[in-house]
């Protein structure tokens, strides 16, 4: 005892029951003979006890479902939100490479296509684009028509129409210009009460000014394509031809009493 | 996946509850605790590879949440200085009995009054019953700062509390300790 003077390290490892027995003891003949240390120590040791209980409720309570560690270990196998932007960049890069990939072979195999045939490719890869897009699926909002229907008439140097086809169950979300391999095209899309939405591309036609209704299909996208007075139309979507047939029925009975 | 998946399941659930205790001892915000111990299993998972083996790998989940919550209390002040005493009672457990309730009220005050670092370092060492060697890497400071923040800490707790309630909750106290 008399070869270690006692610290306050000493003091708070006592208080926390970390000395070794022989200096517990130590510590313990020290207090015993100064009583004024003896009841700061006693107050640190009543403190903590006291701090512990305080505490403890917090750690008896119930552990709430948004820290259950599986359901987390599972909400990270899928894509977060920091992980979004990457997923989204490989997609459009995946959707593009393909796209580029398909060109390539089109070209080796088979004459190029055109007309009615063409429009309604170029419809499906826009489909693959901008549908997808959660942030600026649309340029021009619905809000804008009037603006969009005057941008896209003037790019397109003719009166374009935008079809409603709300009695079809799909409200009119909005549009943009988007580029084909024959010039500048209107794109609308239209969604439904389950987030399902469809695509239709309009612009000008050099080859098959007019054209019956012809069925276009690629993966899991399908629809119709067609073209009246100098106009192609193409509406695509997820669904299946049975529901889009209807619907690209009334797109045209629309333009081509507009027209 | 399965394995890893029972891992860390296994090793993280347990230290949940000192956890929440920790974090809401240090933010007294009962919805912002339990987001940090959202935020930093989340990160223990993330980083699983990453973890230190044996008896370490507690002081490294505490590691991310004291990082953690460091980060929030600096987003906090930044908007406002003042300790709030009021959250103090409405966010930490009521006391076990009427009488031991003033005595409660002054000690939360008290920590609530230490400076952030001594603050943790008390939790860490007194509540959560890391050694000085863990606290250390968790606070990421040296072992001799440790102690000598945890012996300011105390002196400040007993002093405050005995200045404001010295006489018969005292005595009370005494009669208790043996």
């Amino acid at each position: 005892m008399n070869s270690r003077p006692i610290t306050e390290d000493d003091l708070n490892a006592f208080v926390d029951r970390r000395l070794d027995p022989g200096r517990q003891a130590e510590v313990a003949a020290y207090l015993d003979a100064h009583p004024e240390v003896a009841k700061r120590i006693e107050g640190y040791a009543r403190q903590r006890d006291q701090l512990r209980t305080l505490l403890r409720p917090i750690a008896d309570e119930p552990i709430p479902p948004e820290l259950n560690v599986r359901r987390l270990v599972e909400l990270q196998e899928r894509p977060s939100r920091s992980n979004w932007w990457a997923a989204a960049a490989a997609a459009i890069v995946l959707t593009v490479f393909s796209g580029a990939s398909g060109w390539m072979l089109r070209g080796m195999s088979e004459p190029p296509l055109q007309g009615v045939a063409s429009l309604g490719h170029e419809a499906v890869d826009n489909y693959a684009v901008y549908t997808p897009d959660r942030l600026h699926p649309v340029e021009l909002r619905a809000v804008a028509s009037n603006e969009l229907v005057d941008w896209v008439s003037q790019r397109l140097g003719r009166r374009v129409e935008i079809p409603n086809l709300e009695a079809s169950g799909y409200r009119f979300m909005g549009g943009r210009v988007v580029a084909t391999p024959h010039g500048p095209a209107a794109l609308f899309m239209y969604d439904n009460d389950h987030g399902v939405r469809l695509v239709m591309l309009s612009r000008p036609m050099a080859v098959d000014q007019g054209a019956p209704m012809q069925p276009v299909s690629q993966g899991d996208v399908s629809g119709f394509s067609w073209a009246a007075k100098g106009m192609g139309y193409s509406l695509v979507g997820p669904a299946d031809s049975q529901t889009l047939h209807p619907i690209a029925d009334e797109v045209r009975r629309q333009v081509s009493s507009a027209a | 996946m399965g394995t890893i998946m029972t891992d860390m399941t296994q090793f993280l659930e347990p230290l949940i509850p000192a956890l929440r205790r920790y974090a809401r001892a240090l933010l007294r915000d009962r919805t912002a605790a339990d987001d940090l111990v959202q935020d930093c299993l989340e990160r223990a998972i993330a980083h699983w590879s990453q973890r230190r083996a044996g008896g370490d790998a507690r002081s490294w989940v505490f590691t991310i949440l004291h990082n953690l919550a460091m980060t929030e209390l600096k987003r906090k002040a930044a908007r406002s200085s003042d300790v709030n005493f009021e959250s103090v009672e409405a966010e930490l457990p009521a006391p076990p009995s009427q009488e031991d309730g003033l005595r409660y009220r002054e000690l939360l005050g008290a920590l609530a009054a230490l400076p952030q670092d001594q603050r943790a370092v008390v939790l860490l060492v007194s509540v959560e019953d890391l050694s000085y060697a863990d606290a250390a890497k968790v606070l990421g400071i040296p072992l001799g700062t440790v102690m000598s923040r945890l012996s300011r800490a105390r002196e400040k707790l007993f002093k405050s509390v005995n200045e404001h309630s010295a006489g018969p909750a005292e005595q009370s106290h005494l009669r208790r300790v043996k």
